[in-house]
């Protein structure tokens, strides 16, 4: 994008006329700054994510599979052998349970709380705050805290238990069926307050008169949200979906510290999964195919994303 | 301010940032996760035992493991007070110590090994540290500190590969103990403590009727049941088919070990009600509550964390169809290559090899010491009969605790075990088993 910018200011001061030479070896002189002063983080860019995708891809088709390095090409063994394992499976019914549950409770708690925010309540910032503030706490923390607040014992259900709910007492995370969406009211506690501050960023983007217009037009809350500022927003929500999406496929801290990968893999996930066969197992081609197979998820999610991204900017 | 002055200013921005990105890549790349304890030791490289530092790996952090290994510390400060020990222990994950494995895994994969770290003995000592080259063999050691006649033959065997030691046993334990409370027995008028899986059923439906768990269960992960249901595979299959089962000679597809998946499955239905939302760490706090389970099948440890939580109303028995067998398994220290302060380390295991520090650590860990002569009077009731358990049962080498299988087949083994737990189907748990057997080539 920087150097998209610089070629319009250098067209631009092209079409401004001046002596074109004089210009041009400015310009040239420019550019080999900019080369320079880019060329750090190209490097770093390069190195240590492209050149390790690269690497991660390569391993995943070579025999490395204990402590001992073994770079014997064997195709797509790795790939086949985790297409028919049953854990790779339930990891995939797993991030569709957990995406779902993730993805829903931001969006729709982040925008509902972002909207009462902005109705220019007092002590707004105080609210602001308190929402926001899990989002500072570490994955690890949370996901310690949440484990005990769902102790079967303790926690939530020692709380249902004293208001009279004696006989509401949820397993929660350890449910071999439905342990993923306990798992995802933790993750989203402390990812909403993030979606809520861009819904609130773009609840103030939107221009006053349009709202006053709506009004006077006879829009009600509810038409003004259905028809004005939910379309409005739009660009908004599908940014949190794609961060939020993006973090369904690689969520790991919470889990490792809340579930691990549960009864019979019911908190399981390819992050998880490809941990423990690199480092609990020491498959690493294993995991590094895991790997690659999540980059390659990501990517589904990523290229729609770029491609508005540049409709966007060309618009 | 010129222009002039601006460009002068991006040029040097632009050559300090590329000169700081210069000297980052220079820099000895640290292992993904390694502590920050491994910079400052790596930076006091080579220190001599005059001081320096002394950074050791384990997954000792509950009651009795701590205050066993600090009273291991304690020998060595006072002998090396100049030498900072860096007490690098991390509990959790799958299979015993499975969050240290994987640090320790990175750091030496990494090129960044601690000074010495907790490896069990047998399998996953060499399959995961020795046959890969990365551990210093320890013969000179063994002959120095004269450990070849102290240690059991057997047991340097073990600690062996191509005839050489390459690690240093602190203790011993035993896997197959039951451990009762017999006030919860005697509550539901269980008259003795069950000596067979037949007994002990019985026992667990008076158990039942008094709105007792008859069995201990910690099951919210991989790994508790693992432990259990080896000590149910040696009451069906003998010593032969039980060791056959790891060189491929037994077939995890045997009947025997249905029969053995069967008992633990049938024994799920007298654990505690919430054994899939406990967690191995929280499993001695519920044996000790007021509304605990009567009975756990856990190695001898638990002797040393109930001690260590002053609770006394326990006794044990070998598990059950188990008398006259020892299921074994040793916790040692050993000697990784390019350790950054080796002369520490070697100090170190000195310590753990020695008499004093055999008989500091293993009363409170609630184990028996490797070494042949310990200062019997150091060690109590339990641990005495041990002893003498040890030196004449037969003894078996653990899975769950890698003296038996390599580490890679400890996790599939136990995801196989947590499998049958949360869905209570033996067949599917014991396909499981048998693809696991086959992923980890027993007998190829």
């Amino acid at each position: 994008m920087a150097t998209k910018s610089m070629v319009a200011a250098g067209e631009r001061a092209r079409a401004a006329g001046g002596p074109i030479t004089k210009r041009r070896r400015r310009m040239n002189g420019d550019m080999v700054i900019a080369f320079f002063v880019l060329l750090p983080s190209i490097l770093a860019v390069a190195i240590f994510i492209y050149t390790a995708i690269g690497w991660t891809f390569y391993i995943s088709t070579v025999k490395w599979n204990s402590q001992i390095i073994d770079y014997t090409f064997v195709g797509l063994r790795n790939w086949s052998r985790l297409f028919s394992d049953n854990r790779f499976y339930a990891d995939l019914r797993n991030l569709v349970y957990y995406a779902i549950g993730f993805m829903s409770q931001c969006i729709i708690f982040g925008f509902i709380i972002a909207s009462l925010l902005d109705q220019k309540i007092k002590g707004e910032i105080l609210f602001r705050t308190i929402v926001i503030l899990p989002f500072a706490v570490s994955g690890i923390v949370t996901g310690v805290a949440w484990r005990w607040l769902m102790q079967p014992t303790t926690g939530i259900n020692l709380l249902f238990a004293k208001i009279g709910l004696e006989n509401f007492q949820p397993v929660w995370i350890s449910h071999p069926d439905y342990g993923m969406w306990a798992v995802t009211i933790a993750t989203s506690w402390q990812f909403t307050g993030y979606v809520m501050a861009l819904y609130l960023a773009g609840l103030r983007g939107i221009p006053q008169e349009l709202r006053e217009a709506a009004s006077i037009d006879g829009a009600g809350t509810y038409a003004t949200y259905r028809y004005i500022i939910i379309p409005l927003l739009m660009p908004v929500t599908f940014t949190a979906i794609v961060l939020t999406g993006m973090n369904s496929i690689r969520v790991f801290d919470v889990l490792a510290s809340m579930s691990g990968s549960g009864p019979a893999f019911a908190t399981d996930t390819l992050a998880f999964f490809m941990y423990q066969s690199t480092f609990g197992a020491y498959r690493y081609s294993l995991g590094a195919t895991i790997g690659a197979f999540m980059i390659l998820l990501s990517a589904f999610l990523i290229v729609p994303y770029l491609r508005s991204m540049r409709d966007e900017v060309e618009r | 301010m010129k222009s002039l002055n601006r460009r002068e200013f991006m040029k040097f921005a632009a050559l300090g940032t590329s000169a700081a990105a210069l000297a980052a890549c220079a820099m000895p790349t640290t292992a993904p996760g390694a502590a920050p304890a491994a910079g400052s030791t790596a930076a006091s490289g080579g220190a001599t035992a005059g001081g320096g530092q002394l950074e050791i790996f384990s997954w000792w952090t509950s009651g009795g493991e701590v205050e066993a290994l600090n009273a291991l510390y304690e020998i060595y400060s006072a002998q090396f007070p100049d030498v900072e020990i860096v007490n690098a222990a991390l509990t959790g994950g799958a299979g015993q110590g499975g969050n240290m494995k994987a640090l320790l895994e990175t750091r030496m994969q990494g090129g960044q090994p601690p000074d010495s770290f907790q490896v069990h003995l047998g399998r996953e000592l060499i399959d995961s540290h020795v046959v890969p080259g990365r551990m210093e063999d320890l013969s000179f050691l063994y002959e120095e500190e004269g450990l070849n006649d102290v240690f059991p033959k057997d047991l340097i065997a073990i600690a062996s590969y191509d005839g050489k030691p390459y690690s240093v046993p602190v203790n011993i334990h035993r896997s197959n103990v039951l451990w009762y409370r017999p006030s919860k027995l005697e509550a539901a008028g269980v008259a003795a403590v069950p000596t067979t899986w037949d007994e002990f059923f019985e026992a667990a439906e008076a158990l039942k009727a008094a709105d007792i768990p008859a069995l201990a269960v910690a099951e919210n992960e991989p790994n508790f049941s693992g432990h259990v249901f080896e000590n149910i595979l040696i009451t069906q299959l003998d010593q032969a088919g039980y060791l056959g089962l790891f060189d491929g000679t037994t077939s995890w597809e045997d009947e025997r070990v249905t029969r053995s998946l069967e008992i633990l499955n049938q024994a799920y239905d007298y654990a505690n009600q919430d054994y899939l939302s406990t967690s191995w760490g929280d499993i001695n706090d519920r044996f000790v509550a007021d509304d605990g389970p009567a009975m756990m099948i856990m190695g001898d440890w638990t002797h040393g964390v109930l001690l260590s939580k002053a609770f006394s109303d326990y006794r044990w028995a070998p598990a059950p169809d188990t008398a006259g067998m020892f299921m074994v398994l040793s916790d040692s220290f050993g000697l990784p290559k390019n350790a950054p302060d080796r002369d520490n380390a070697v100090n170190f295991l000195r310590v753990c090899g020695s008499r004093e520090g055999q008989d500091a650590f293993n009363p409170i860990k609630g184990s028996i010491p490797a070494r042949t002569d310990p200062d019997l009077s150091k060690y109590d009731e339990y641990l005495l009969s041990a002893m003498e358990d040890f030196k004449s049962n037969t003894l078996l080498p653990s899975i769950q605790h890698g003296a038996a299988v390599k580490q890679s087949f400890v996790l599939d083994y136990a995801i196989a075990i947590n499998n049958l737990a949360t869905n209570r189907d033996v067949a599917a748990a014991q396909a499981m088993l048998v693809q696991a057997a086959g992923d980890a080539e027993f007998g190829a």
